[in-house]
């Protein structure tokens, strides 16, 4: 365990397979951790929080539930997923949204800079710590998702967002989900188990009576989202009405968006020769050795 | 027949040219003098660009094609779209084949369930907005250039605009792109699913500065027309009661939509050439738009005022209808022409700093330009720290270029020292890609240099851009000047 970042560089060192685990929430995606490689620990904790510049500087092993309570003390959050235990590295390693996408963006937006070590353990940074920057390559969105196969995370600077003034969940029943969120303004998600359409607004308290008028049919306000399904699957927002039950088994898809929270598993994604190629030559490029993480892969993800 | 003969006779030892014109068509193939002379340039300082024999496919097929040949004769490719960037990205080096997107324009399919359009990258920006008018959405990354630049530039230097501050930059816009990779490959990065399997390709191609390969479609997020809008202009009798302000409005809790500054030289340019209505005995001026739900709007709007004249806002006006908005923001988007009236010449700055060194990063670029007998106006992103410094010159005049480039460099040293970057929007290109190496280490380069080469390693796409010599796979020095035998 490491409280800085010199340590976790140590930790990692320059060879010899190495894995880096966070709340182990996700431990499964992509595919199981080589059982040789060395276990390490991002540091831990805040290091900056500045509100008026809606950023935040953080040790990747912090759990992302404590970096919340820090920021709603100053009205704000981000829009990592928050699961019980779960890490703001483990999360953006991931790269899973959440159920708020609609309205809050995508997890992949939220890194600004990233302070990782290297497959050489040498310690990296890139992106940067203002909220707008594009100096030289991305590279922070190629490691939003990349299961920590090109680098390890240790300490990232994430963009906040204010947490609105007010926000409830609404149930009802409508023939036609699309239209719950063609016509509200503040919906943050609207999802649909092919029956039953929850949508959560946010935003300003009037604007939301607003909204909820103008639902179409009768909703009732409840505490919160379905318990969703295990799986995740993958679609075209557009067909998602048309989405076959049979194969999913029970579902809560995220209207406007295109995730189906499903309780079969979902098939293989067939991935294209180049584009398949193209990956593994970034990946050659970054670790050549499969050092950091062996066994995960992100086209298995 | 008789034209293409006669074109070719012009450079009757290049092959490439002529297996181009084989391909695409001799009116698909620019080799002329001045075609080849207005690829050579942007809208950046830079003027040592040489352009080689000018494509222009019409579909990704010919893209491609384009690219093989250039490969298969060891030439280098250079995509181009409006040439509106401001960092010499699309500035030729090396004679290469220059591959303008320009007549791909086509918008190819809109799904507003999907909230994605799919199109060509030679569409221009603001059209793509006009299409959409009447079915209530837009493309939020609005540039100033969006009246001409292409949707393709915005995607290669992930542009920003005034209103990114609340809906971000392009790479947020952007869910997928078709690319035609330096091998000639086609594929597919991202997709409409919003799971794709594998890295982000997609988010490291967008911003890659053409270095990466070319996009021949782009499938944009599309987002819904605000119901209601507000916009304020907040006069002030001081800089820096202006810069607090802006810290004061994002402190608050708001992110509005836009949050813009401008100082009292480029006021009085642009209330000559424009006649905005803005107060000519101002200091500063904060443009500032509230968007969304009528009632958090009218809410935010009303808060922002309090907050502007908390901070010593001598005056604050709304525009009273869409009219006036349109005359504030003209204002604003046209600054950049206004100041002709100035000086003919311009070299406009981009850093970003923290919003909390506004101030201080702003005095030092006073004294900077000062210091070097430079004018220097500022009109800005406020709202994201995105610092837009506009050195007024004449370039005619003796002494005047080493004058500028030294209060430039200045101007960036100032900025990374008070924690900032050197590219919030305009990208590095070659104007920068030399003080990328103030801002990186070696070994955050090399991070860069190997994202490069996994997706290029002959180093075929864009050379000499981005990237500083000391991490190019790029020969920077050969690239300045045009090969022997290669281009008369």
């Amino acid at each position: 365990m490491n409280d800085d970042l010199a340590g976790f560089v140590a930790d990692v060192g320059p060879s010899g397979p190495v894995c880096v685990r966070g709340g182990g929430t996700q431990w499964h995606v992509g595919g199981a951790v080589a059982s040789a490689a060395t276990t390490v620990w991002a540091p831990i904790g805040v290091v900056e929080y500045e509100p008026e510049e809606m950023t935040v500087i953080v040790g990747a092993g912090t759990p992302v539930a404590d970096l919340h309570v820090q920021l709603a003390l100053a009205g704000q959050r981000t829009n990592l997923v928050e699961s019980p235990g779960s890490s703001v590295g483990g999360a953006l390693v991931v790269g899973r949204d959440g159920v708020h996408t609609l309205g809050r963006g995508r997890a992949r937006d939220a890194l600004l800079q990233a302070r990782y070590v290297s497959a050489e353990g040498a310690l990296v940074t890139a992106g940067g710590p203002t909220v707008k920057n594009v100096t030289g390559f991305d590279l922070c969105r190629l490691l939003v998702g990349s299961l920590g196969t090109l680098g390890l995370l240790g300490e990232v600077i994430l963009r906040t967002q204010p947490i609105p003034a007010a926000a409830r969940w609404l149930q009802g029943e409508v023939d036609d989900p699309r239209v719950v969120a063609r016509t509200t303004r503040t919906a943050s998600a609207v999802l649909w188990d092919g029956t039953t359409t929850w949508v959560h607004l946010e935003g300003h308290g009037t604007d939301l009576d607003t909204d909820a008028a103008a639902l179409p049919g009768a909703f009732v306000e409840v505490d919160g989202p379905p318990t969703l399904p295990t799986h995740a699957w993958s679609m075209a927002p557009a067909e998602l009405v048309d989405l076959d039950p049979s194969a999913t088994g029970p579902f809560v898809a995220e209207i406007g968006v295109g995730t189906v929270h499903a309780t079969a598993p979902c098939p293989p994604v067939a991935v294209p020769d180049a584009l398949r190629r193209l990956n593994q030559s970034v990946r050659d490029r970054f670790d050549p050795d499969r050092r950091l993480n062996p066994g995960r892969d992100p086209l298995a993800a | 027949m008789r034209l293409r003969r006669r074109q070719a006779a012009v450079v009757p030892d290049d092959p490439c040219t002529a297996a181009l014109v084989d391909a695409l068509g001799v009116h698909k193939v620019k080799v002329d003098g001045a075609s080849r002379y207005l690829a050579a340039r942007d809208a950046s300082v830079y003027r040592d660009g040489a352009a080689g024999p000018v494509c222009y496919p019409e579909t990704a097929d010919e893209v491609a094609a384009c690219v093989r040949i250039a490969a298969r004769h060891d030439r280098a490719v250079v995509p181009r779209g409006a040439g509106t960037g401001l960092a010499g990205g699309t500035v030729p080096l090396g004679t290469p084949v220059v591959i303008a997107t320009t007549r791909m324009n086509r918008i190819l399919d809109v799904n507003l369930d999907n909230r994605v359009v799919w199109v060509e990258p030679g569409v221009i920006n603001l059209d793509l907005t006009r299409h959409l008018l009447p079915m209530g959405f837009h493309f939020a990354p609005d540039p100033s250039s969006q009246q001409v630049c292409t949707i393709g530039g915005n995607v290669a230097n992930n542009s920003g605009g005034p209103h990114c501050l609340a809906y971000g930059v392009t790479s947020a816009h952007v869910v997928a792109v078709d690319v035609v990779l330096p091998s000639g490959e086609q594929v597919r990065l991202g997709g409409v699913e919003p799971h794709q399997p594998g890295y982000d390709l997609r988010g490291a191609f967008v911003g890659s500065e053409g270095l990466l390969g070319i996009a021949t479609r782009v499938a944009v997020r599309i987002t819904p027309n605000p119901p209601a809008v507000a916009t304020l202009l907040l006069s002030f009798d001081d800089v820096e009661k202006a810069a607090t302000a802006v810290g004061a409005i994002i402190a608050a809790g708001m992110v509005p939509a836009a949050l813009e500054m401008m100082d009292s030289r480029i006021i009085a340019a642009v209330e000559h050439h424009v006649h905005a209505g803005y107060p000519l005995d101002a200091a500063a001026v904060l443009l500032v738009e509230v968007d969304g739900p009528a009632a958090g709007v009218a809410a935010d709007a009303a808060r922002v005022g309090e907050i502007g004249r908390a901070h010593g806002a001598t005056e604050v006006r709304e525009a009273v209808d869409e009219h006036e908005r349109a005359l504030l923001w003209k204002g604003r988007k046209g600054a950049f022409g206004a100041i002709a009236v100035i000086k003919p010449d311009y070299y406009l700055h981009d850093t970003v700093v923290p919003r909390r060194a506004l101030v201080e990063v702003l005095t030092a670029i006073y004294e900077i330009a000062a210091r070097h007998d430079l004018i220097v106006l500022n009109v800005f992103h406020a709202g994201d720290g995105n610092l837009h410094p506009l050195l007024v010159f004449d370039g005619r005049e003796p002494g005047t270029m080493p004058r500028v480039h030294a209060a430039g460099r200045e101007i960036i040293e100032a900025s990374l020292a008070a924690g900032g970057v050197l590219s919030g929007e305009h990208g590095i290109g070659v104007e920068k890609r030399d003080f990328m190496n103030l801002q990186f280490s070696d070994d955050d380069l090399d991070a860069q240099a190997r994202l490069k080469a996994a997706f290029d390693p002959h180093c075929r796409a864009n050379p000499g851009k981005v990237i500083p010599a000391s991490h190019s796979c790029a020969d920077i020095q050969a690239l300045q000047r045009v090969p022997d035998g290669v281009w008369g």
